[in-house]
């Protein structure tokens, strides 16, 4: 098990509520987690900045908008080009299930839609950091 | 491992952000790297920045690396936050305030988690610092968790320590008390345009004038102990100048004040080199390291030649008043004189 697991907590575009990324960044603290907040309208090369200097195991998207289409592809792509290939993307927020398996092949590795259990994340960030990192 | 060396020393970004982990961690390979930079450190000017929350702190670490980004030197960030004492967790939030830093590549900021350390830092911080320090950062600013009274490891940490304080927080007998205050070389008065500024400012300015506790050089205080630095024999003498800490009022989230602040740090850098200050001062942040080093290696290997359930034991006896907690110390080190002799 890796210990101090560190998580990366973004809200991309331009809607401005921040209320389920907050309720989820404290739940994950009370996980034992370390998360690194940055807050409202976050470009995707902000993300990347923040996932790379702040060495994150994992980058967590906040997205209510319905941009997560056009989002996630280009955080993803502007994080491989800084070398991020294997920090993994997970996806909190509206998102309707015929997206998922787009999302999914663009290597998203957890999607939780609203009232997922805060346990159910936490299991799965620590399955894909545990098993999936190696480390 | 010399290549993670070499590609600190060149100052690439995923290999600092990398080590700042293995630092944080404590992991074993962080050592032997450490020791491999080590020798390549030195040159950064740390400046630290503490003060209670709310005050704004990360919003005066913000606008004081654009101003010295502006200047063109390389500005590394690290900014503390408190660890959950209850689940080991943390929010790291203080990018927050830092968004006008990003997409600039002469600047690294990096947060932290306090992971049970009291003292306003991590412990792991001052390696940390030396790590942006190897990769070429010219300043590193740090911001301490938000601190109350008895927060002061980044004066030992630290080469310039900004207090930050902000309107309306206390009266002046909050000021003549002893702690955090007295550990400013420079008092900052943020949120200058609240109302209570002035009176704030004039608090500060009393406390300066009732007494200054003298050359900085005499308070080396470690838990209690005066600590045994030696002094150049020509070194401390009544007429030495003093440094008066400045009070700059600023507002940090419209920059007004950054320039007289970054003035104010000049200065104190300039009168601490001009009096060979650095020297003695970087010595006594040496001996307090290597104390808290020797304590912390000599404690884990006492835990680990020490069976759980003598603790156990030992509280158990404690508890039901058999034995006093300091007779059970001297039992413990007894048992353990090969460690200590």
């Amino acid at each position: 098990m890796k210990k101090n697991i560190r998580i990366l907590i973004a809200k991309p575009g331009l809607d401005g509520h921040d209320r389920g990324a907050k309720v989820i960044a404290r739940a994950l603290r009370d996980a034992g987690f370390e998360v690194v907040y940055t807050g409202l309208r976050q470009t995707p090369e902000m993300i990347a900045e923040a996932a790379l200097q702040e060495d994150v195991d994992v980058v967590g998207l906040s997205i209510l908008s319905g941009a997560h289409m056009a989002l996630v592809p280009k955080i993803r792509e502007v994080m491989d080009m800084n070398e991020l290939t294997d920090v993994p993307i997970i996806l909190g927020g509206i998102i309707p299930d015929e997206d998922k398996p787009a999302l999914e092949a663009m290597g998203v590795r957890g999607i939780f839609g609203p009232g997922t259990s805060t346990e159910v994340i936490v299991e799965r960030i620590n399955a894909i950091v545990n098993k999936e990192s190696g480390s | 491992m010399d290549d993670m060396v070499s590609a600190i020393l060149n100052g690439s970004r995923r290999a600092v952000a990398r080590l700042l982990t293995w630092v944080s961690d404590e992991a074993p390979q962080a050592t032997t790297i450490l020791t491999q930079l080590y020798p390549h450190t030195g040159k950064a000017w740390v400046i630290g920045v503490t003060g209670a929350p709310g005050t704004g702190k990360s919003s005066l670490v913000n606008s004081l690396a654009k101003a010295y980004r502006a200047q063109g030197v390389l500005v590394g960030i690290i900014a503390v936050d408190p660890t959950s004492p209850f689940t080991g967790g943390a929010i790291l939030g203080d990018r927050i305030r830092m968004r006008d830093l990003s997409g600039d590549s002469g600047v690294f900021i990096r947060s932290m988690a306090t992971r049970g350390s009291l003292g306003g830092l991590a412990r792991t911080t001052r390696d940390a610092i030396r790590v942006l320090d190897a990769a070429g950062f010219d300043i590193i600013l740090v911001e301490t968790v938000g601190a109350g009274q008895s927060e002061v490891d980044i004066v030992r940490t630290a080469h310039t320590t900004l207090v930050v304080e902000a309107p309306g927080l206390g009266d002046e007998v909050q000021a003549i008390k002893a702690g955090i205050l007295e550990i400013a070389d420079v008092l900052v008065v943020n949120k200058a345009d609240r109302p209570g500024a002035t009176k704030t400012v004039s608090a500060l300015r009393m406390m300066l004038e009732i007494g200054h506790p003298s050359a900085r050089t005499h308070m080396t205080q470690h838990h209690g102990q005066l600590l045994q630095t030696e002094y150049p024999a020509n070194r401390i003498h009544d007429d030495a100048p003093i440094w008066i800490p400045p009070v700059i009022q600023t507002i940090a989230t419209d920059g007004n004040g950054i320039d007289e602040l970054v003035n104010a740090i000049q200065n104190h850098r300039d009168f601490i080199q001009a009096q060979g200050l650095d020297t003695l001062l970087e010595r006594q942040r040496i001996e307090i390291e290597l104390h808290e080093r020797l304590r912390e290696a000599l404690i884990q290997r006492l835990l680990q030649t020490t069976p759980n359930d003598y603790f156990a034991q030992v509280i158990r006896q404690i508890q039901s008043r058999q034995l006093d907690p300091q007779s059970a110390v001297n039992a413990i080190l007894t048992s353990h004189a090969d460690l200590i002799s």
